[in-house]
């Protein structure tokens, strides 16, 4: 094993309190990307949720449904800094990341409707699904629960010595539950491969940041553990890759966990049952006019001529079709076998 | 079935053929069980607060660290939600991590973690996603220390599906239990008494004792009464059919051993056989496992009844820090042989 053993009292492991937050030495110039594929993968995600919103208003989908409209540059951008082998947690609003780890659609939206084809069955719906194949962990519906249990996916990395990363979303809401700054202790504590990443959307359901946060600069949440925090753009894909290349590659030099606030926003409600009444009409409007993340890249695709409009409707077909195929199977599954009430509750060796 | 004993200790009626037995502690019992499955399986370790380098709040994990290094013995922040929350993650990603509780009266801050995300993930994920875990530690009442840390919480964490729940009493129940535990591909919660650390019990001298989960234990035969009691309380049972003995009237003892799930097959055979039953748990009685245990006898045994089950169980208030009050909030072998008496007699009580 080549793990680093624990550290031990007394030695430190962390840059000093205070210091101010700074890229990884160890930060590479980022490798060229596939800017159109980055687009397809923001295009899905967009595409499969307005679906998703569809099929819940059709009654198709019950109860809790949150969607990423509006966030997509956030896990696209992260999801091209990773590698395989490494883990991705996050908490409700998980649509977006279940695509961007590159889970089927079909079984995503069959498990939105409660169907058998679902990842989970039928069992889990929305906030719940998994892929251990695609290494991600869930999809959880307990606000903040997931921070610990990425720490860990990090800590089995480390333990194993696989070289992998953990990628641990949160939202701005989830930064202030007390279990996050537990889990940064020892991620700082033990050095461990962990990329925290703040999705601020500004709003914890209806309370926004300014209401719920002492210290609204959520960068600098992890600076009492000594983790470095960087404030990223992420309305912008390309500003995500270029703002999280150094916590990534920090802590894929087992330099220990880095902290990234994501600035984003979301364009629906919390949930499916939210009118918004917090915020104005015009606040969304004018984020969608000015700084939507389709529309960003997608400029820079026609202005540096890496698509023309004929590609970018080729685009639209495939993705309409996928997403097309995806609430197909996602009506015409069956729902789950009565049977599979009493299956899963414990593993029978 | 009358039945399902695999292992020795005092008082047994139904010893299996073996090479010999050796006197144990509890204390050393569990350490064994640890270090033998850690050798076992590098994919074991251990957390919790004062596990490594103190040696263990209660000296369980004496040694483990100078054996086994710090990568696999690792002493953690006094973080209860988070340690227990990173080590789930862990047992998601795959290893088999070992939590201590320094007392399970903690875990109440962890709890989340335990039911949200170690019990239920299995399901919501369609089978994907097992948590092979144990968390570990003393459960109950020790001595003198109060009410915030002297709670039994064999009832809550029995009520949850997905978890297995384990509660051994003798160094016997300790080392095959905890070895299977570890073993097993859920979690456990493994629910350990501070009181039983100390004390002494003879062990089977194999090289690799495992115990069965879910299984009961007929600890003593007997065919007038059924004394069904688990942890410490298998003591108090014991001693109690010893009282009774003295009176004339034979106890069977049952040594639960697994909580969840429940071994319903060895406390029905053994009711029907009596027709009289007397629950005895250290825990507040109102849906305790007495109240568990009477509804599932009444379910499954109720025409072979001659008494409604009795239940002695801790008093129903905080426990009191002062040693006589303390003394009398916990059941004792004096209080089991009154509910045996009374249940004879046909008195009822007023409340458990």
């Amino acid at each position: 094993m080549a793990a680093l053993p624990p550290r031990m009292p007394g030695v430190p492991s962390s840059p000093p309190v205070n210091e101010p937050t700074r890229p990884a030495a160890t930060q590479e110039p980022l490798a060229p990307v596939d800017l159109v594929a980055l687009y397809r993968d923001m295009l899905l995600i967009r595409r499969f949720e307005e679906k998703a919103g569809q099929l819940y208003g059709m009654g198709l989908i019950g109860g809790f449904c949150h969607l990423y409209i509006g966030q997509e540059a956030v896990v696209v951008g992260l999801q091209s800094l990773a590698r395989p082998g490494d883990s991705v947690i996050t908490s409700y609003r998980d649509h977006g990341h279940m695509l961007a780890t590159g889970m089927d659609a079909a079984g995503v939206m069959a498990e939105l409707t409660g169907r058998a084809a679902g990842y989970s069955r039928g069992k889990g719906g929305s906030m719940h699904m998994f892929s251990r194949e695609r290494g991600f962990y869930g999809g959880h519906g307990i606000v903040a629960a997931q921070v610990p249990l990425g720490t860990g996916l990090a800590f089995a990395h480390r333990y194993r010595g696989d070289g992998g990363v953990c990628f641990c979303y949160l939202g701005d809401g989830a930064a202030n539950q007390g279990q996050v700054y537990e889990s940064f202790n020892m991620a700082a504590l033990w050095s461990l491969p962990v990329v925290y990443v703040i999705e601020n959307n500004r709003y914890g359901m209806g309370t926004s940041v300014e209401r719920a946060s002492a210290m609204r600069d959520l960068a600098r949440r992890g600076e009492s553990f000594g983790i470095p925090g960087f404030a990223v753009d992420g309305m912008d894909v390309m500003a995500v890759r270029e703002g999280a290349a150094g916590a990534v590659a920090r802590a894929r030099a087992g330099e220990g966990p880095a902290l990234l606030e994501m600035k984003t926003y979301r364009y629906r409600g919390h949930s499916m049952s939210d009118p918004a009444k917090y915020r104005t009409k015009e606040e969304v409007e004018k984020m969608r006019a000015d700084h939507d993340p389709l529309d960003t890249l997608r400029a820079r695709l026609l202005a540096e001529a890496l698509i023309d409009d004929a590609g970018l409707k080729a685009l639209d077909r495939d993705i309409k079709a996928v997403v097309g195929e995806a609430a197909s199977l996602a009506q015409s599954s069956p729902e789950p076998d009565p049977a599979e009430l009493y299956t899963d509750v414990l593993v029978t060796p | 079935m009358t039945t399902s004993a695999t292992a020795i200790s005092p008082g047994a009626p139904s010893s299996t053929g073996r090479s010999g037995v050796r006197a144990l502690t509890v204390r050393e019992a569990l350490r064994e069980a640890l270090a033998e499955e850690m050798h076992r399986d590098e994919a074991v370790f251990l957390m919790g607060e004062e596990v490594g380098q103190y040696q263990g709040a209660y000296k369980i994990s004496q040694g483990l660290l100078d054996q086994f290094g710090p990568r696999r013995v690792i002493d953690t922040p006094i973080t209860e939600m988070g340690f227990t929350g990173l080590a789930v993650g862990a047992a998601f990603a795959g290893l088999r991590p070992i939590v201590e509780f320094m007392t399970f009266n903690f875990s109440m801050q962890a709890i989340d973690q335990i039911i949200n995300s170690a019990a239920k993930t299995l399901y919501m994920s369609g089978g994907q996603l097992g948590c092979p875990i144990v968390f570990r530690g003393p459960n109950g009442a020790a001595a003198r220390v109060a009410a915030q840390h002297s709670q039994c919480f064999a009832s809550w964490y029995a009520h949850c599906p997905g978890l297995k729940v384990v509660a051994p009493w003798s160094a016997a129940d300790a080392k095959g239990l905890l070895k299977a535990a570890i073993r097993d591909p859920n979690p456990v919660v493994f629910l350990e008494n501070e009181i039983l650390y100390g004390q002494t019990f003879d062990v089977p001298d194999e090289e690799d004792f495992v115990l069965p989960l879910g299984k009961a234990r007929i600890e003593r035969a007997g065919s007038d009464v059924t004394l069904v009691a688990f942890s410490r309380m298998v003591g108090v049972a014991l001693e109690a059919a010893d009282l009774l003995a003295e009176r004339g009237l034979s106890a069977e003892v049952v040594n639960l051993r697994t909580l969840r799930p429940l071994d319903s097959d060895t406390v029905t055979a053994s009711v029907r056989k009596t027709s009289h039953c007397v629950t005895i748990e250290e825990g507040w009685p109102v849906a305790g496992m007495g109240a568990e245990l009477s509804a599932l006898i009444m379910e499954q045994a109720f025409d072979w009844l001659d008494a409604p089950v009795t239940r002695v169980a801790g008093e129903d208030v905080p426990m009191p820090y002062a040693a006589n009050l303390e003394r009398l909030a916990l059941p004792t072998a004096e209080r089991v042989v009154e509910a045996v008496r009374a249940q004879r007699s046909g008195t009822r009580r007023a409340s458990p």
